[in-house]
């Protein structure tokens, strides 16, 4: 347990290093800029304990249950050798975790008021509670696939810039093409899907198979499962977009 | 009193739904295809639980604290930058916004640097990299991108300016960038990109673009509040992939006059 007592300050301090700038931001652009006192200040006060406490148990948290979990699983899927395995795990957690993601559900409810103002859609609230379920789905099942893609690429070794690049190619050549109101919800779509627990997981995940499998760079090959993430979206929704 | 503890119950709850789907995919696989037990299940399952108590206690203390300040503060700057442009006949210069740019920048970085999922991938990057990552200047370089991101964001709302030109012109500085940088460090930056606009960046973000739109004349929040959330996740992409190509160049040229030095 004191060891236990130690490690949590420790987190704690490094909880208050990391929070630092957000309240030297809040209190100088508050009295200096807008030259006024903070409202509720005991309110506040509880906030931002809560805040430090949670980052603390969050980080400490990360090391011994998260990463773990990640990296044994990839391990044993590894070990396994079963490819297929592998690939559908990649596809559901992909899947799984953006499908209900909130800041996804905010982004597509948003993207659905523009598209009915430009009389992209029907008016009604059921179009647009339709479009943005379709812009939901679409967005999951493209870090779905790219969890697929950025897993196989671990496995084959391929060099991860190809892949990155001609995304943004595809990217660009498709804002041409697509819909002005659609453009701004898929661009934003790429950067909402990855959670805070998502990311320490697929991390994790890559690391630990490349690391496992022999000739793989964990450096090289175990990153960029995320940047795969960030840009599938993009690509299915621009296509949504213009299929729609 | 009583407000409170429902919050946190809620906060818990919602949270614990984010993650059963989660939980219930990584469980199926585990016992039905690896027909394993995990190493060491007691140790996951307390950290398993301290994340999840952890992030709970960070979203209700944010809640508590941080958005509602972040927010009436986003307004108010916006407010206050219009009302000064308002007075020239209606005329928008983007001059008179640079109070928004500003604090754009600082509430970046600021809320980069505390941004679970970053201190996440950062602890794995210097660990997998030998320490030769240093985790708290990743940090740094991707905040650092996030600000000129979000600044630059803030920017494009005030002038209207069409988004997909900037993110065009950041995705070709992006891949003459890569052919700069040394193979080591590419798959990172890209991943900084995504790691960065999450938990703590998106609602304040989100909420500095709707309310520069609302006050900004001529803009509609609908149309033009998009496409922050896209600035901020590729400019970190520019500024560590940035870095790293400085710092390789120091080292090199280092390296050269250490040699040059001991020639004669």
């Amino acid at each position: 347990m004191p060891r236990f007592a130690l490690a949590m300050a420790k987190r704690i301090l490094g909880a208050l290093r990391d929070l630092a700038p957000i309240f030297a931001v809040v209190i100088f652009f508050q009295v200096v800029v807008l030259q006024q006192p903070f409202p509720d200040i005991a309110n506040v006060i509880v906030g931002l304990v809560c805040v430090v406490l949670g980052l603390a148990l969050f980080v400490q948290g990360l090391e011994s249950g998260l990463f773990p979990l990640g990296e044994a699983l990839a391990q044993g899927m590894a070990r396994k050798g079963s490819a297929t395995a592998l690939l559908a795990l990649g596809f559901c957690l992909g899947f799984g975790t953006t499908v209900a993601e909130p800041a996804l559900i905010a982004v597509a409810a948003e993207g659905a008021q523009v598209a009915a103002d430009a009389q992209f859609i029907g008016e009604s609230q059921a179009a647009q509670d339709r479009y943005a379920l379709e812009v939901r789905l679409v967005v999951a099942v493209a870090v779905g696939i790219a969890i697929v893609l950025g897993v196989l690429r671990i496995l084959k070794g391929w060099p991860i810039h190809l892949f990155i690049i001609s995304g943004y190619v595809l990217v660009m050549a498709m804002t041409l093409f697509a819909p002005d109101e659609i453009v701004g919800v898929a661009y934003d779509s790429g950067g909402v899907t990855t959670s805070t627990i998502t990311v320490p997981l697929i991390t994790a995940l890559g690391v630990g198979l490349a690391s496992t499998i022999r000739g793989r760079n964990p450096m090289l090959d175990g990153f960029g499962l995320i940047a795969f993430a960030s840009l599938t979206p993009m690509i299915g929704v621009l296509g949504y977009g213009m299929v729609v | 009193m009583l407000d409170f503890l429902a919050d946190v119950g809620d906060t818990l709850l919602s949270t614990l739904r984010d993650v059963t789907p989660i939980v219930v995919i990584l469980v199926v696989f585990q016992v039905v295809v690896l027909r394993s037990r995990l190493p060491n299940i007691r140790g996951i399952a307390t950290g398993s639980v301290m994340v999840l108590l952890g992030l709970a206690l960070f979203l209700i203390g944010l809640e508590q604290a941080l958005f509602p300040i972040g927010e009436t503060m986003a307004q108010q700057l916006t407010e206050k930058a219009g009302a000064g442009a308002g007075a020239l006949a209606g005329a928008v210069r983007w001059q008179d916004y640079w109070v928004v740019y500003l604090f754009a920048a600082a509430i970046g970085f600021a809320t980069t640097v505390a941004e679970p999922s970053l201190i996440a991938v950062a602890l794995k990057a210097k660990e997998v990299s030998g320490g030769a990552v240093n985790a708290w200047g990743l940090r740094i370089a991707v905040a650092v991108g996030v600000a000129i991101g979000v600044s630059l964001g803030c920017f494009r709302i005030v002038t209207g300016t069409p988004l997909p030109w900037y993110i065009v012109v950041a995705y070709v500085v992006v891949i003459i960038q890569t052919f700069l940088s040394s193979r080591t460090i590419i798959p990172l930056a890209y991943d900084s990109g995504g790691v960065t606009t999450s938990t703590v960046t998106v609602p304040v973000v989100a909420a500095l673009g709707l309310g520069l739109a609302a006050n900004v004349p001529g803009r509609s929040p609908l149309i033009d509040g998009f496409g922050l959330i896209a600035f901020a996740s590729v400019f970190p992409i520019i500024s560590v992939l940035g870095y790293a190509i400085v710092a390789d160049g120091l080292e090199r040229w280092r390296r050269r006059s250490d040699r040059q030095e001991a020639k004669p």
